[in-house]
């Protein structure tokens, strides 16, 4: 899941009464743990929260090609080209399947992505930080990928089918990138002192971002308490961070890296490692638009769109060109 | 790391010229992932440049294990001036705009196919392997890129003007894919290749009926661009290659 931050999306109406008998039926359904499916009766704020949050997520794999895509043409070897190829491909497939799960809910792709393209929708606040080098690569694959996937497989069993299905095939694949980035940063690790070098700063500069991209603490968080009635949540966001550096510092020390993390300790007590303070402030004004890629991404993205806008038009002629030409034969 | 000169026994040369072809389509398809007119396409150019590196792939493989220089797929990719690259001129050209794109893959697609097809009954058994393998890929990249020529071609007036552009950029670019010299000669004089010139009247069979399908015109213009298959390259492929080599140049002889 790569939700963070709630769209400013204006609520398209249906805020009238619901009706309660219909209502209860449904949260019942949800605690039995039964999928609701694209027909059945939701309430308007499960279908909202719903495309807000697989749109965000498709947005996410969409513009996350970008970082990554951006060394294709400069992978180091034949097979890491081919694999980075195929993994930025894996991330194309994962958007195209969750913008048909949100169309389920109601709305278009289309829709959605001028969402996306007029900034209104967000996406991962982390696909705004710079992937200036190889090991750049590595470290998204380890780190951003393994943080993907803690938040992702709770999602398998979301309550809404559709959603749940498409996530337990982007989480077989995506376990698949988090070992190829591992495996970059291992061959890194063992590698000379450039590469080795390459790597620490690598982790310096991705270790917190990945960390916020867990959201708000509990504290803060502004829609976990409904989400988790819904059974679209499971865990809170503190609940999953705590798992992935669990997970995560024990991976690091294996690569012989250090964490960017001075206070960084493993308390006996609770058996969980304790991270330092998070800088919040950097989480706002990226998600507001500051990062140092908010700009870059979104006009890459505009640009693909503005000029491929002829191809489509095309496409959309040629079909109905051809439909004339049937019904008039 | 310095430059790598390999062999030139004619089966390691006639091998890396297809494998160079391979490699530089395959780069130039990447290119476009992130940037491509629809998610579809991104899927299928990404597709597209997957299959061919992987071709690139085996074809290096071989070469090397035939050369027995100790030469791996990666020196030949990435320790190779340009000049000791062989691949045709038409494959190195950009990409231009999604017209030009597809023009240019289905002028490939419609010699790599039937090449392949041909080349199945290769003497040497692993060239017929990899040219079974290809074949299927290169069904796909036609039957795609014919589609989109058919589509650019008979739809709006941009995409018409546009395709119409595209033909006439890459069209004197597709003689060089039916040229050969003494040393593929000698390989073809094995059996272990076919005479690309024999695949021309297929080709131009191809071009002639998806043009008509596209309601567009083939060139009947005969003057042919030259060099790739002798190492005399546009100036665009230095570009290509400095960035296709740059982490191999910039940090020598590490793994990766």
């Amino acid at each position: 899941m790569y939700t963070q931050a709630l769209n400013s999306n204006p609520d398209k109406g249906s805020a009238s009464l619901e009706d309660a008998e219909l209502s209860a039926r449904f949260q019942a359904r949800v605690d039995a743990e039964e999928r609701i499916e694209p027909n059945d009766w939701m309430p308007a704020a499960y279908r909202r929260t719903l495309t807000r949050q697989i749109s965000q997520h498709a947005h996410s794999e969409i513009v996350g090609m970008l970082p990554e895509g951006n060394w294709i043409t400069r992978a180091p070897s034949l097979r890491r080209k081919a694999a980075l190829l195929a993994k930025v491909q894996d991330e194309c497939g994962h958007g195209l399947y969750l913008y048909a799960a949100a169309e389920t809910l109601g709305t278009s792709r289309e829709e959605l992505i001028d969402q996306l393209l007029s900034g209104k929708a967000k996406y991962s606040s982390i696909f705004n930080y710079p992937v200036p080098t190889w090991a750049d690569v590595g470290a998204i694959g380890w780190l951003v990928d393994g943080a993907a996937i803690m938040n992702q497989i709770p999602l398998c069993r979301c309550s809404y089918g559709p959603y749940a299905r498409a996530m337990i095939r982007v989480c077989k694949e995506e376990s698949f990138h988090q070992r190829q980035g591992y495996e970059i940063m291992l061959t890194l690790s063992r590698g000379n002192d450039e590469q080795k070098a390459m790597a620490q700063d690598a982790l310096n500069r991705w270790w917190w971002p990945c960390l916020m991209m867990f959201g708000p603490p509990d504290t803060e968080s502004q829609h976990s308490d409904q989400s988790t009635t819904w059974k679209i949540k499971r865990f809170s966001n503190d609940e999953l961070r705590q798992k992935f550096v669990d997970a995560t510092v024990p991976q690091a020390h294996f690569l012989g890296l250090t964490i960017p993390d001075a206070s960084l300790h493993y308390d006996e007590a609770s058996g969980h490692w304790v991270y330092g303070e998070i800088d919040w402030d950097e989480f706002r004004q990226v998600i507001a638009g500051n990062g140092p890629c908010n700009r870059d991404r979104l006009a890459a993205r505009r640009k693909a769109h503005d000029e491929g806008a002829w191809v489509r038009e095309a496409a959309l002629a040629f079909v109905a060109k051809s439909a004339n030409a049937s019904v008039a034969a | 790391m310095t430059s790598i000169s390999p062999s030139n026994a004619p089966l390691v040369q006639f091998l890396l010229r297809r494998a160079d072809d391979a490699l530089i389509l395959g780069h130039r398809l990447s290119e476009w992932v992130g940037h491509a007119p629809m998610l579809e396409e991104e899927m299928a150019l990404g597709n597209m440049g997957l299959d061919l590196i992987g071709q690139a792939r085996s074809l290096y493989q071989y070469a090397g294990e035939v050369e027995g220089a100790g030469h791996s797929e990666d020196d030949f990719a990435y320790l190779r001036r340009e000049s000791a690259y062989r691949n045709v001129l038409l494959v190195e050209q950009p990409n231009g705009d999604f017209a030009e794109t597809m023009i240019r893959q289905f002028f490939y697609a419609a010699f790599a196919d039937p090449y392949w097809r041909a080349m199945k009954a290769s003497s040497d058994p692993t060239i017929a392997a990899i040219a079974a393998k290809s074949e299927k890929e290169m069904t796909y990249h036609l039957r795609h890129s014919a589609e989109w020529v058919v589509r650019l071609g008979d739809s709006t007036a941009e995409a018409r003007r546009r395709i119409e552009a595209a033909i006439s950029r890459f069209w004197p670019f597709t003689g060089e894919l039916f040229s050969s010299d003494e040393l593929d000669a000698s390989v073809i004089a094995t059996g272990a290749a076919i005479d690309p010139d024999t695949i021309r009247a297929e080709w131009l069979a191809t071009v002639q009926s998806v043009f008509v399908r596209a309601k567009l015109t083939v060139p009947t213009s005969t003057w042919m661009h030259r060099g790739g298959r002798s190492g005399q390259h546009s100036e665009h492929f230095g570009h290509l290659l400095s960035e296709l080599q740059y982490m191999q140049r910039a940090v020598p002889g590490a793994v990766w």
